[in-house]
């Protein structure tokens, strides 16, 4: 439905992509003891150390191979088996993860090269869990760094399964970038309510939830176990969320055996509908009374906020997946999405229920929603600055949340995350209409030409 | 790169930076490109420490050239404020794809500073270089060039790709950028003789406006801020200026040593941070200014706006001292910031148990030691186990830190307080020294720390991690009391230079089997100091300990100068020359000498001599150690 476009200019405006080695970075985050490292100069960590650090509230695990302009030139072998060498005996660390940058991927190190040599050299690393992902900034986004991890850790950790039976039980879960450690909370509950023993590949819930730890701690403070992950095999069912993940699905599919099925969505009343019933479906129960109440809940809800967010003009700017699933469901309840911009390249996109899509920033997403009257804005922290401007109701989602407490535990899945979602969404609006909107003698003086609808757009 | 790497050899040559001096000509030339440790290291890159430089300058823009990690993963995250323009939050970035890194990235470059000259036309535009079109060898000068030529808005490249080192040498090389092609272009619309700049003051949380204010008051203009609230009109003719202060001691040296070269600006190195600091940094712009021409009444009014605001902020925070008796500070930050913030926190009363050091210089150090006695704890590198335990043997009821440490605290449920750049609050000059105050006092006695401090009903609160934790500690320190050998080794075993990675019983052994004197000496021999070359204060320090007498410090030492034969005279003066009371300005020798002559035997009788430990008393336990050090041997023979 959506025509996706990319604007011809030279210059990003006040970026809303991030880059996708720190994407990789985070997805080694949702595994136990990890370290995550970039081959780079020590700021690419930095930045990325950083933001997470402004977004979670939490201390960040990242290191850096922190290389210098020689070793750039001449080749980044020693730099990374130095930090190898220096994280494994430093941190203890169950698993090193590494993601290629811009600058070691302009050189072309051959990184997967390097780790085979420093294995052969060091024995006591030839059966150490590394992982390497080529993830240069200069190509694709947050979100594909995300995949393509995920992807490779599948690939590099799951063992392939053996004919012996499969527990009917155990669920592989493979989130996408777009879930707080929030919501995978939220579905593990859900799941473990039909029986089922869900493990998430990555599991952000466990290490980036603010969990008090059991001690200090240079890696993860949870996460899933590198020998959890080499038992996925055992797994009878795989669920996908996001559409990001398929990639994930195949490569556990070929690994295992097991195939996959996928969410795309999981905010709003049909995605869950499905989503429950393939869990009655797979576990053989029925759907609990408390999920059955939660339905009934969200439809009030819906009831409730469509007389606030119906008609909304939309602005919004996020990654595919999260566009995709939050942007969906603010059409199913009436509003209008008339600017959208995202960061990189997804099949979802064509089937967002918008006239255009851009692949773009937050200047395209803020010159637009001025053109077009919007009256609602969704995008992360940076939107504030546009927000201000343009002087509408703002909602904040996806990474970086760093002015605001509590972006690890924003719901948007289950029907309970999209009920709470709608309240969210709805009050913001309530808000800006008493402060903003109340009408004045003057408010219709213009006639016709200037009916109340209008009224939103003239501040 | 030819005219960068240059640039950065004048950077690593400066005379002001007491680093450098620190190091021979040959590692000078090596410069910092050796000191970052692969998986070691955690501080920017120098990208980051030209933009952090740069951006606070509020009207121009800023662009980034580079792919998109450099920029978006980073942009607006900084508390600078602004009276004026926002501009400098705007983030512009080429994001430069694979087709740019195949076929260069000079083309979107150009067009780039052509789009936003179109929409945003502003005085002026910063052009960063990052580390991937630096490699493919994008030419930012030569575009600069023809677009200020094509557009007529000046367009300032800042060479500084983050490989080429760590945050502060950004901070250098974003200097000599400004210095190369910003200041002296323009002429201000008219000068006084009460002009000054302020270099190194980025305006974080507002804070200058906690001191512009008093300027404002006493008829002093600031021509420009480099670089807080600065506008690019201000900082272009800020050349004419009378006389300078340096705010961050190590920041932006370059800029206030090369502007007096060049245009005869008088600068001094201040702070805003703690009263005391405030009024001397007040007194010392009104003593520049009057030798450079102004009215000497000026420091009339400037005592007499001193002596005003000193009580007001006096009288604030002596409700706090009661509150504060027997509080006990950790500080954990790095350079400039140590000392300053040491001096205000005595102030208001706190104890300091430590500070950390890991990046201040033997200056630094020096007058930490001045601040808090010889017996401070300077923390090099704590591991988080060790801050955690220096909190918890309470030895410490409050951290204050910068924020990368803070979750240390947090989770150890103590109270902490951010005093770094992230922070949100404002601590400059007489004002920001109450609210400091008040913040820590805040943190204090929230009652939320009993409360998080309550082990879950369920918990057997003997097993709690924290207890364990601490047990372990105990348990490593008492198997090295009860086993000396292996005592010995971990005590030989410590890390002394971080970038060579060198331990004290490798220096040791090297001094002992060589008969070093200097550090030169140490670093032919073990390497150790040849990297950043931050570890020589700590080799000077092992001299001292085993008693080698060390050669002068090298802030003597020039470079061309023959070894200078170690003088105990000097080094004598030097130690009686130490402050053993900060408020009545008592030194060790002064106290050592009236001990001795006049034979006096306690405090009291200290106190009453000499005013010393009459004022904040926090040196009690410095004076008591002297008195112990200097009356035991009597003591031991009347025994005898």
């Amino acid at each position: 439905m959506a025509i996706v476009t990319v604007p011809k200019k030279a210059c990003a405006v006040n970026p809303l992509k991030m880059s996708q080695p720190i994407g990789g970075a985070l997805a080694f985050m949702g595994v136990r003891k990890a370290m995550p490292l970039l081959h780079g100069s020590q700021g690419c960590t930095s930045f990325g150390l950083v933001l997470f650090v402004r977004h979670f509230k939490e201390a960040i695990p990242m290191q850096t191979t922190a290389m210098s302009e020689v070793a750039t030139v001449l080749g980044g072998y020693e730099n990374v088996e130095q930090a190898i060498l220096n994280i494994y005996n430093r941190t203890k660390p169950e698993i090193i993860g590494i993601c290629s940058t811009g600058v070691t991927e302009t050189k072309g190190d051959d990184v997967d090269g390097y780790i085979k040599l420093i294995r052969d050299k060091h024995p006591q690393l030839a059966d150490f869990p590394m992982v390497y992902v080529s993830t240069p900034d200069f190509k694709d986004a947050f979100q594909d760094g995300w995949e393509k991890t995920v992807a490779k850790m599948v690939e590099a950790l799951v063992a392939p399964a053996a004919d012996k039976e499969k527990d009917q039980a155990r669920v592989n879960v493979l989130p996408g970038c777009h879930l707080t450690p929030g919501d995978l909370d939220e579905l593990r509950t859900i799941m473990e309510d039909f029986g089922l023993k869900p493990a998430f590949l990555p599991d952000l819930a466990a290490s980036l939830d603010g969990h008090i730890p059991e001690d200090f701690s240079p890696t993860t403070i949870g996460g899933i176990g590198v020998e959890e992950i080499a038992t996925m095999g055992a797994a009878a069912h795989t669920i996908c969320i996001g559409a990001q993940m398929r990639r994930a699905g195949e490569a556990m599919a070929q690994k295992t055996g097991t195939d996959f099925r996928l969410f795309e969505r999981l905010c709003g009343l049909e995605p869950n509908d499905t989503f429950i019933m393939h869990l009655s479906q797979i576990s053989g129960r029925p759907v609990p009374l408390k999920y059955r109440r939660q339905r009934g809940q969200l439809v009030d809800a819906m009831l409730d906020g469509h007389f606030h967010l119906g008609g909304r003009k939309v602005a919004m700017g996020a990654e595919p997946d999260l566009l995709y699933d939050v942007g969906s469901f603010l059409h199913e309840m009436g509003g209008h999405l008339l600017s959208v911009v995202t960061t990189t390249h997804s099949p979802v996109l064509e089937r967002l229920p918008a006239d255009e899509v851009l692949i773009g920033d937050l200047e395209d997403l803020e010159t637009r929603a001025k053109e077009r009257g919007c009256d609602l804005l969704l995008t992360h922290s940076h939107g504030r600055q546009a927000a201000a401007r343009l002087h509408i109701p703002f909602y904040r989602i996806g990474i970086p949340m760093f002015d605001r407490l509590g972006a690890g535990h924003l719901l948007s899945v289950g029907y309970r995350g999209t009920r709470d979602l709608v309240f969210h969404l709805a009050n913001l609006v309530m808000a800006d209409h008493d402060e903003n909107h109340e009408p004045t003698p003057q408010t219709w003086a213009g006639g016709a030409a200037h009916a109340p609808g209008a009224a939103h757009t003239s501040h | 790169m030819s005219s960068l790497s240059a640039t950065i050899q004048e950077v690593f040559n400066e005379p002001g930076c007491a680093k450098n001096q620190n190091k021979s000509e040959a590692e000078k030339k090596k410069g910092c490109t050796k000191q970052l440790q692969p998986g070691g290291a955690a501080g920017g890159c120098a990208f980051d420490g030209a933009k952090i430089a740069l951006q606070p300058f509020t009207d121009v823009a800023h662009l980034v050239h580079g792919p998109i990690a450099c920029e978006g993963n980073s942009w607006d995250n900084r508390g600078a404020k602004s009276s004026g323009s926002n501009l400098w939050r705007t983030s512009f970035t080429t994001d430069i794809n694979e087709t740019d890194v195949v076929f260069g990235g000079e083309k979107r470059l150009f067009k780039s500073i052509k789009e936003i000259i179109e929409k945003y036309d502003p005085p002026a535009i910063f052009v960063y270089q990052t580390c991937v079109p630096a490699m493919i060898g994008d030419d930012i000068d030569a575009v600069c060039k023809a677009a200020k030529e094509k557009f007529g808005t000046p367009v300032i490249p800042v060479n500084s790709p983050g490989f080429v080192g760590p945050k502060n040498l950004g901070n250098k090389l974003a200097g000599e950028a400004i210095l190369d092609h910003v200041i002296g272009t323009q002429e201000p619309e008219y000068t006084t003789p009460y002009d000054i700049n302020i270099i190194g003051e980025y305006n974080l949380s507002g804070e200058l406006w906690q001191i512009k204010p008093l300027l404002d008051e006493l008829g002093i203009r600031i021509l420009a801020c480099i670089s807080g609230d600065g506008k690019y009109k201000d900082v272009a003719s800020s050349h004419r200026a009378k006389a300078a202060m340096m705010v961050c001691s190590k920041a932006m040296i370059n800029v206030a040593r090369k502007m007096e070269e060049r245009y005869g600006i008088p600068f001094f190195e201040g702070s805003f941070y703690g009263i005391e600091d405030s009024s001397d940094s007040l007194r010392e712009i009104a003593r520049m200014l009057i030798e450079r021409g102004a009215d000497a009444e000026l420091m009339e009014r400037t005592e007499a706006l001193i002596a005003r605001e000193e009580k007001k902020a006096w009288d604030a925070i002596a409700k706090f001292k009661p509150r504060f008796a027997g509080k006990k500070v950790l500080l954990i930050t790095g350079g400039v910031k140590s000392w300053s913030v040491v001096a205000a926190l005595q102030e208001a009363g706190l104890d300091l148990v430590g500070t950390s050091v890991k990046k201040s210089t033997k200056e630094d150090k020096e007058r930490i030691k001045e601040l808090m006695g010889q017996d401070a704890h300077m923390i090099e590198d704590m591991t988080p186990r060790e801050m955690y335990k220096m909190l918890k043997d309470a030895k410490a009821d409050i951290m204050l830190s910068g924020g990368r440490s803070q979750f240390i605290a947090l989770k150890a449920a103590m109270p902490w307080l951010d005093i770094n750049q992230e922070r949100h609050h404002a601590y400059m000059g007489y004002v920001g020294m109450v609210k400091l105050v008040e913040e820590i006092d805040k943190a204090l006695y929230n009652p939320v720390w009993e409360q998080v401090r309550k082990p879950a009903p369920w918990d057997n609160p003997e097993n709690s991690w924290q207890n364990r934790a601490i047990a372990e500690m105990e348990a490593e320190a008492a198997a090295l009391a009860a086993d000396p050998v292996k005592a010995e080794a971990a005590r030989r075993a410590k890390k002394i230079c971080n970038c060579k990675s060198v331990d004290l019983g490798t220096i040791e052994d090297a001094v002992k089997a060589h008969a070093l004197t200097t550090v030169e000496g140490v670093r032919e021999h073990t390497h150790a100091s040849s990297g950043c070359g931050a570890c020589s204060g700590r080799i000077e320090e092992i001299f001292e300990a085993m008693g080698v007498v060390a050669a002068p410090p090298p802030a003597q030492a020039a470079p061309p100068a023959p070894e200078i034969a170690p003088d105990p005279l000097a080094a004598e003066l030097k130690r009686r020359a130490r402050k053993a009371c900060g408020c009545k300005n008592v030194t060790v020798g002064t106290i050592e000498d009236l001990v001795r002559e006049k034979g006096l035997k306690n405090i009291a009788e200290v106190r009453a001599a000499t005013e010393a430990n009459t004022g904040c008393g926090n040196c009690e336990e410095r004076i008591e150690s002297l008195l112990d050090d200097l009356l035991a041997p009597a003591a031991l023979e009347a025994a005898e």
